[in-house]
């Protein structure tokens, strides 16, 4: 029985680390923004939604058009589009909804962000319609087994393909200039200023950075559930902005440890809750768990698990 | 031509106009009977909300088209169909927003959980509400003489399950998930009580959200309970992508799910994964039901899409509505709900009559396994 309950317990984990990683890639992009401008970009999570939606539109779209076409290059097309189409959008978003209220009290974009995020989810709404959409599989999902638990290919992709990007998001933001101008206008963005660094380019390339994210972690989301709808972004940027939180917001780092650790205490919290607590607490109080967890984080380390990291706006 | 004199002008074409209008009022059409319809017309089961609401649709055409006179007057039909979103709270709005456009009736809604709450609206009102799919028990044993139902509910299709799921399919180890729903508990609770009276273990409860599309870690746990049967209480939106998921983590223990899953929408979103599993449905198939055949093709040319699930039971719904109107010669609902508590009706899914709570007597449930593709039709219980 033991070496059984190793195998679910291994399980619980891949599940969590998979959740966990999508966590990680929007939670990023919450804390990037978050870093820079002092704004919780609450739209965040609809252009993880947007970047599902195109990539399931450009797939239906291949598909139909032109069946012959192998299917890696089906995926990696959507991929490309989705990125594109998300890029955009955030570059707008910054432009036109954030950057006029630079200067106004921070309730003010707050309160855009939401509506951002309303007017992006009602888009979503009026071109996708609103049933759950079936997202054709171009990597058919075969399950393999690694001690006793089972991954999808699909799943060790997410895995796999966060580690990367997060891996080269690090490198980009400590041994790029763009990289560097990034980190001294997360500081001081005043005096970046008077150092030369162009104030708005950079913090379009971090809206587009963080976009292009959330569009990898839109794709990698749909396939592995197989559905995408207008809806979906909502309460995933809520729990990836939990995990920025948990880390430490505006932390690189602790926005992926926050991710991860979130996954982790997701999957766990709703694998074992139920028995830990004989059967007084359910499943269902999975979310209830996670946010539990957060509180007594931050009640305990209110700059979260690995400090803040916010810029001094003098 | 001076100030004073335009204005007089004015004033005598304001007055012309508002006379012409007037006039025309009295000569126009008889307003239209408002028949109210609620049903979840976004959101995870759009797809289903939208299907009853063409069965009324079509219904309310065949009757316009046949010119009925009631009261004397002739008759014309409009609906007022509401979206509640599947969500309780919405729901009670959309009740109320029918109650104060004065429909007549109201057909819906479609989910439990919606339609409890929204029932005491409509009773408050006097209003009569059918409801073609709403299963849980609670909605017909509030003592409301306004609510009625043309399906058979859940305390009957949760003992089928349980029966079925020990004596037929052999289920020693059951676990069971529900989507804390009115409807996914109620049938649950319902089903549990039949498989443990049938002899069934419940290794586990397991549950989940309306919301959720992420199930590995819940399923996980019932894999290491080593469970034989996984029953779901909830709909196709949630047991589309579970029936994946549980293939995925390579869980071998038979599924079965209540009427939520019996429908074309789970079969798409489960894809090859749907194979295998096993769903109930009140009523029988289309193809078995008296006017079956006849009513999907007069859907089909009409909406050129497929019957999702409830169509039929809307459709029906809203004739026997109507008929109840006819033979009481009234759209006053003080004067029709007694004929309609005491009516009998041959519709397209069968003999409509209702029992003392509202309920349909000699409803019947049916059994389907999923088979390449297609929900294969295994056997029907009671009717």
């Amino acid at each position: 029985m033991a070496p059984f309950f190793v195998a679910i317990f291994l399980q619980q984990i891949l599940n969590g680390l998979v959740l966990g990683s999508v966590y990680a890639l929007v939670a990023l992009g919450y804390t990037m923004v978050y870093g820079i401008l002092g704004l919780i970009n609450f739209a965040h999570g609809e252009v993880v939604m947007v970047g599902a939606l195109v990539s399931l539109s450009v797939i239906e779209l291949l598909l139909g058009a032109a069946p012959g076409i192998p299917a890696p290059l089906v995926g990696a097309l959507a991929l490309a589009a989705a990125i594109i189409v998300c890029m955009t959008i955030g570059f707008l978003i910054e432009r036109v909804a954030y950057r006029p209220l630079r200067r106004a009290p921070r309730l003010a974009p707050l309160i855009t962000a939401i509506g951002v995020s309303i007017l992006l989810q009602t888009l979503a709404m009026l071109i996708w319609g609103r049933r759950y959409h079936t997202v054709p599989a171009v990597i058919p999902p075969t399950p393999h087994t690694l001690a006793g638990a089972t991954v999808t290919n699909v799943q060790i992709a997410i895995i796999v393909a966060s580690a990367l990007i997060m891996a080269a998001l690090m490198g980009l933001v400590h041994f790029t200039r763009l990289g560097r101008a990034m980190r001294a206008t997360a500081e001081n963005p005043t005096v970046a200023g008077l150092m030369g660094v162009n104030i708005n380019r950079i913090i379009s390339a971090t809206f587009i950075i963080g976009s292009a994210l959330a569009a990898v972690a839109g794709v990698l989301v749909s396939s592995n559930y197989g559905i995408a709808h207008y809806y979906m972004g909502f309460v995933l940027g809520l729990k990836a902005f939990t995990a920025a939180v948990l880390g430490g917001i505006g932390n690189l780092p602790g926005a992926m440890l926050g991710g991860l650790l979130l996954g982790l205490i997701e999957s766990l919290g709703a694998g074992y809750v139920g028995d830990l607590t004989g059967g007084f607490l359910g499943s269902h109080y999975q979310d209830v768990f996670a946010f539990l967890v957060l509180i007594s984080v931050l009640v305990f380390r209110p700059t979260g698990l690995l400090g803040e990291r916010v810029s001094e706006r003098a | 031509m001076n100030t004073r004199d335009w204005s007089i002008r004015l004033k005598a074409i304001a007055a012309g106009a508002a006379a012409a209008l007037a006039l025309a009022a009295c000569g126009a059409k008889e307003e239209a009977i408002k028949i109210g319809h609620a049903g979840p017309l976004t959101g995870p089961v759009a797809h289903l909300g939208k299907d009853n609401e063409n069965g009324v649709r079509l219904a309310l055409d065949e009757a316009n088209a046949a010119g009925l006179t009631i009261g004397g007057k002739k008759a014309t039909f409009a609906m007022q169909s509401e979206d509640d979103q599947a969500d309780p709270k919405q729901g009670a709005i959309v009740a109320q927003k029918l109650v104060d456009a004065k429909v007549v009736g109201v057909i819906g809604h479609l989910n439990s959980g919606t339609t409890i709450p929204a029932s005491k609206i409509y009773y408050d009102a006097g209003l009569a509400q059918i409801s073609p799919s709403a299963t849980n028990v609670t909605y017909t044993h509030q003592g409301f003489k306004t609510a009625f139902r043309v399906m058979a509910n859940d305390a009957q299709q949760g003992k089928v399950l349980g029966d079925y799921a020990v004596h037929k399919l052999g289920a020693k180890n059951i676990a069971i998930i529900d989507d804390r729903s009115a409807y996914g508990q109620g049938l649950a609770d319902e089903f549990e009580k039949a498989a443990k009276a049938a002899g069934g273990q419940i290794v586990t409860r397991e549950f989940t959200g309306t919301d959720k599309t992420d199930f590995n870690a819940i399923l996980t746990s019932i894999k290491g309970k080593n469970a034989d049967l996984i029953f779901y209480g909830g709909m196709d939106s949630q047991s589309g992508p579970m029936m994946k998921q549980i293939k995925n983590l390579g869980i071998s223990s038979k599924f079965l799910t209540g009427d939520g899953g019996q429908t074309a929408e789970f079969l798409k979103l489960a894809g090859d994964a749907a194979e295998g599993a096993f769903a109930s449905s009140p009523g029988v198939p289309l193809d078995k039901m008296p006017g079956g055949k006849a009513f999907a093709d007069k859907y089909k040319n009409k909406f050129k899409i497929e019957i999702q699930l409830y169509a039929p039971y809307a459709y029906d719904a809203a004739n026997v509505l109507l008929e109840a109107m006819k033979k009481a010669d009234s759209t006053d609902p003080a004067k029709y709900l007694p004929i309609l508590a005491g009516i009998t009706f041959q519709g397209v899914t069968g003999n409509i009559a209702f029992d003392e709570n509202g309920d349909i007597k000699g409803g019947s449930i049916s059994l389907y396994q999923a088979k390449g593709g297609k929900w294969e039709y295994l056997d029907t219980v009671g009717g």
